[in-house]
């Protein structure tokens, strides 16, 4: 699984040239063979990510700036529901009618001088990629951010068969210099501030000016110059896409940088992925998503550029257009009927900004390259991983169920539902295996939860463990107490238990039994059983 | 079996099992489709403006020919080269010649090369349409336009835009571009920027730092 970076914050490092500048910037993160997973379980991931403090710092500050913005410009939108309602169906119409939609688009790009490939899946998408770049007769690309690639791995397919793709996003490059892994999909170095940022350029990028400051200006400034001799020589670009459109064939990048543009208009060839289900019926259905998709990613009216494409156009762009029509468990999600919803997704994060695991865990918890709400409902459904020796499969429970990522959601996408949905699958999945030891220990726990005496002597038992807590918590114990407290640290027992406060504060003898608390702790008790 | 019949009999068979005898229902778009205020008219060139503004974009308001061609001029600025689509009125050609500018044509047929773009400062366009609502400004690749490259690789871009092709809303936008929906197209709200270092939006980093906005008549 891993190839590179086991390096961990405070290391020292190997060489001294390697570190001259922050040293505190290297990765913990190993980049996986399969980026949908990375080989981890959520909970192991998450006892990670949350133990790097300047990570949570940098993730808290930034999430909450782009939710403050994304309510900002949402609430200007005085038809934001109408606009979700009719991204709703026209998303619910693609995925219904799918097929003949593509067949549709196929027809339109070739019409147009385009070149239409189909991938099954990520390994066939990645070879049809890499032998059109070797036909070129080169080995340097340039790179427009896409979740398509980033899912297919392609940079480190690329790299094995002796091409460099370069990602010319400004936060894709960061990762890429670092490597790292994305920790947000439309964010990637959500996880990184600026001295980070300044100390990786230093350290990575070659042409940095010596005295870089680490003033956003500066590093932006920097990343052009780096930038802009690769954008001029560049022979083949590599692209996803946020939208095809089946009537008419065009394709669509929505994008901030120019970055983009750069590499959708001046290379000689280029090479598009996109996902089967980015697709809209008409050309008028854009109107719809280009006022959700900027206001809800980046909290702007408008990002500040979009390309809309379609095939060729004489003397103007790419000569050679190939686009790639890739599945990789596309039709596995489409085959739910709750949880084929999931396809609708634009990628515009507004689910992980608002989500408060997210928040705390950040991306790289989650052991996908779709992380956040949607991930926990993406990922285990194109991985079809729902069984319990699959990490992917713990995925559906990371969430508290709180609700904020539909509502925020602009395709109205109910993944609570999905969540609570998968983890019935999973659960199902598990049914037919042998029982794990949460079942056994409950079963165990039973007899003596049903009888109070039992209950009480127990309780005696577990003040015991104030003796091994520190700091109010226990952290691991061994096996088998070790299932519970590999994933969650254990309050300590309190002094004393209610029943003992009760009779030490009401010493004029009201038994709880007879008081209204006690009533509903009784209450509470039937109910359980 | 090859690729694109394997994938398209998953998705026939997947949808067989999902739809459930769901319909695929009328779109509904009940969504504010055209703007209280007509194309062009008083509010929505003022709501066109303050949206540009707010991108750090410079406007110049021209309500007469010679006004335009000052537009340009001062948009230019500084800039000592300028490259022009071959069909941009004669007019604003002479006007991007002022101050003893240099100028350049570009076109389909007879392109410039790239590396040569690259030590070009500024560029003049028309464009198609404007969206006052998000302060968009759309080009269609049409010959007073250009290729997508002219506008991109300089530093400067000065765009001309017709105040009766500002519409208020997106979808009216969308009506005028779907009219010939396979141009490639180019939207345009601000200049190039970036949020991401810690969400700090910085202007400018690989399209044109500068936008010049006339608005014309």
């Amino acid at each position: 699984m891993t190839q590179t970076s086991q390096t961990f914050l405070g290391m020292p490092a190997a060489s001294p040239e390697e570190q001259p500048h922050t040293g505190g910037w290297r990765t913990n993160v190993e980049v996986p063979q399969d980026t949908l997973r990375w080989g981890h379980t959520f909970p192991e991931g998450a006892h990670k990510t949350l133990a790097n403090t300047q990570m949570r710092r940098n993730l808290g500050h930034a999430t909450r700036t782009i939710r403050n913005k994304r309510q900002l410009r949402v609430d200007e939108m005085p038809d934001w529901e109408d606009l979700r309602e009719a991204a709703e169906a026209v998303k619910f119409e693609v995925a219904s009618r799918l097929p003949e939609l593509l067949e549709q688009f196929e027809a339109n790009v070739t019409a147009h001088g385009g070149i239409v490939h189909w991938a099954r899946d990520a390994a066939e998408a990645n070879r049809i990629v890499a032998d059109i770049i070797k036909s070129k007769g080169i080995d340097d690309v340039v790179k427009v951010k896409s979740m398509a690639t980033q899912e297919t791995n392609l940079n480190e397919y690329l790299a094995d068969e002796g091409i460099t793709a370069h990602e010319t996003d400004l936060a894709e490059m960061i990762v890429q210099l670092a490597d790292d892994m994305p920790s947000h999909i439309v964010v990637p170095a959500i996880h990184r501030n600026r001295s980070e940022v300044r100390g990786i350029f230093l350290d990575r990028m070659g042409d940095a000016p010596e005295d870089l400051s680490d003033k956003p200006e500066e590093l932006a400034g920097a990343a052009r110059a780096h930038l802009r001799r690769k954008f001029l020589h560049a022979s083949v670009a590599i692209s996803g896409t946020n939208m095809g459109i089946a009537e008419t064939g065009t394709v669509s990048i929505f994008e901030s940088e120019g970055n983009g543009r750069m590499c959708l208009t001046l290379p000689d060839t280029l090479i598009t992925l996109m996902g089967i289900e980015k697709l809209v019926p008409r050309y008028q259905d854009a109107e719809i998503f280009a006022q959700l998709l900027p206001r809800s990613a980046t909290g702007e009216r408008m990002n500040p550029y979009t390309s809309m494409w379609t095939g060729v156009t004489p003397g103007d762009g790419p000569q050679e257009f190939h686009l790639i029509l890739m599945d990789n468990g596309r039709t596995k999600v489409l085959t739910d009927p709750i949880g084929r919803q999931a396809l609708a997704c634009i990628r515009c994060g507004s689910c992980m900004n608002i989500c408060p695991v997210y928040q705390h865990t950040g991306g790289h918890a989650y052991g996908s390259v779709y992380p956040g709400p949607i991930g926990s409902i993406l990922t285990p459904q194109l991985t079809q991983g729902l069984a319990d020796d699959d990490p992917v499969h713990t995925l559906p429970f990371a969430s508290s169920l709180c609700g904020a990522c539909a509502e925020v959601c602009p395709v109205k996408i109910d993944i609570p539902t999905i969540l609570i949905h998968l983890r019935a699958r999973s659960v199902d999945v598990k049914r037919r295996l042998v029982p794990d030891m949460w079942d056994v220990a409950m079963n165990a726990a039973t007899p003596v939860m049903s009888n109070g005496k039992a209950w009480l002597a127990a309780t005696e038992g577990v003040k015991a463990t104030r003796l091994i807590g520190r700091d109010g918590r226990i952290g691991a114990l061994p096996f088998p107490a070790s299932l519970w407290t590999r994933s969650r640290d254990l309050p300590v027992a309190p002094k004393e238990s209610l029943r003992q406060w009760w009779k030490r504060t009401h010493p004029e003898g009201i038994t709880p039994a007879r008081s209204g608390l006690g009533a509903a702790q009784s209450t509470a008790t039937k109910e359980n059983r | 079996m090859d690729a694109k019949t394997a994938i398209l009999a998953r998705a026939r068979e997947a949808i067989s099992r999902s739809q459930q005898g769901r319909p695929v229902r009328d779109i509904p778009r009940n969504y504010l489709r055209v703007g209280t205020d007509a194309p062009g008219s008083q509010p929505v060139v003022a709501d066109m403006v303050e949206k540009l503004e707010d991108y750090s974009a410079k406007v110049v308001r021209a309500p007469k020919d010679a006004a335009i061609l000052d537009g340009i001029d001062e948009l230019l600025g500084d800039a000592r080269s300028v490259v022009v689509p071959a069909g941009l009125p004669q007019a604003y050609k002479e006007a991007a010649a002022r101050r003893g500018r240099t100028v350049r044509e570009d076109s389909r047929q007879e392109p410039i090369p790239t590396l040569e773009l690259d030590q070009i400062d500024a560029v003049v366009t028309c464009s198609r349409v404007g969206i006052s609502m998000s302060g968009t400004i759309c080009l269609d690749g049409e010959p007073d336009q250009g290729r997508r490259a002219i506008t991109l690789v300089p530093d400067k871009h000065v765009v001309v835009l017709e105040r009766e092709m500002i519409m208020p809303t997106v979808p009216q936008a969308v009506d005028v571009l779907g009219q010939n929906p396979t141009r490639p197209t180019t939207w345009i709200a601000g200049g190039s920027a970036t949020s991401d270092i810690e969400l700090v939006r910085v202007n400018g980093v690989h399209g044109p730092r500068n936008l010049g906005v006339v608005i014309a008549h």
